[in-house]
């Protein structure tokens, strides 16, 4: 891919920013140990929502309660807003102003909050068609597993509006860069969950 | 507002790094519009669209890894590689169990959880 051996997940920094570069090796593998451990808290709860599939004690099913439109949506902006935040850590890695660095990283903000807001809306509808979670055991598994891939995006939203305020105050030190190459690892992998309950959930729901 | 002071290489592996978000992108949109242009405008039989869907989602998953995530199949990373096999080994042995466990028992005593 590059000529530099890369030392850690995500796009590595390289040279010119020698001290973040070279304490990133321990600082996202740490990370990445613990994105691990969320991987597996989201795989088992994909498995006890199919097994919880065929428990909807006659409320409503994933036909009545889903949308396509809803979910397409969704997905679109958690793709793009996945390659705006690929786009800023480029702009971080070979950018000495912090001009572009900046304006990638407010659109993937956007994105990420239009998601949390498309993400809410389609919550609202489900409520007003009787899907609320303690209807059933698979709205219950349901409402375990999506609003937690949610309850992820925003928190990671906080992360980076944290971020750019430290962006404002202190510049860009090392610090806040090993802090990007974290959450830039978060935010594609929360895409990467979303391709699971995309795929499992909505489209499976409908199909 | 222009870029930091570039050597050849460094400009080099921006090119060839910019173009590999790009493939990225370009791939996982073809492996996201694929099951949904299936559901929304065919008419497939189940367990055609279940595989597709399925199979999508896997390929898409390994381009995220690939090219957002910079997951290789490269010497250096192996560390990584193998903390995300591990992981998915642990995966496989506790979803596949409660799976095989939870619809053995549906089978068994409660056919209607059955979806």
């Amino acid at each position: 891919m590059s000529t530099q051996p890369s030392r850690h997940p995500g796009l590595n920094l390289g040279e010119p920013h020698a001290e973040a570069h070279s304490a990133n090796e321990e600082f996202v593998f740490g990370f990445w140990v613990f994105m691990m451990s969320d991987f597996i808290i989201f795989g088992l709860l994909f498995a006890t929502y199919a097994t919880m599939l065929g428990g909807q004690a006659g409320g409503p099913g994933p036909d009545e309660l889903f949308e396509l439109r809803g979910a397409f949506i969704e997905t679109m902006l958690l793709l793009v807003s996945s390659f705006t935040f690929g786009m800023a850590s480029l702009a971080l890695k070979y950018r000495e102003d912090r001009k572009w660095l900046i304006i990638w990283l407010l659109i993937s903000l956007v994105l990420g909050v239009a998601f949390i807001g498309h993400e809410l809306l389609d919550f609202h509808r489900m409520f007003d068609k009787g899907g609320v979670p303690s209807r059933s055991g698979f709205l219950s598994a349901f409402f375990a597993l999506v609003p937690l891939h949610g309850l992820h995006v925003t928190a990671a939203c906080i992360w980076l509006i944290a971020l750019l305020g430290q962006i404002a105050v202190h510049g860009l030190d090392h610090g806040v860069k090993i802090s990007l190459t974290r959450l830039a690892i978060l935010w594609h992998f929360l895409d990467i969950v979303w391709i699971g309950i995309f795929s499992l959930v909505y489209l499976g729901g409908l199909a | 507002m222009s870029h930091r002071e570039l050597s050849a290489a460094r400009a080099r592996e921006r090119a060839t790094e910019l173009k590999s978000y790009i493939t990225g992108f370009i791939l996982a949109l073809v492996l996201t519009l694929i099951p949904f242009g299936l559901l929304a405008f065919t008419q497939l039989s189940r367990m055609a669209l279940f595989c597709t869907i399925g199979l999508c989602a896997l390929l898409q998953v390994v381009v995220h890894f690939r090219f957002f995530l910079h997951i290789t199949l490269a010497r250096n990373k192996r560390e990584d590689l193998q903390l995300i096999l591990f992981t998915t080994l642990i995966l496989a042995i506790m979803c596949g169990g409660t799976l095989w466990i939870l619809f053995n028992l549906y089978t068994r005593m409660l056919p209607g959880m059955i979806p």
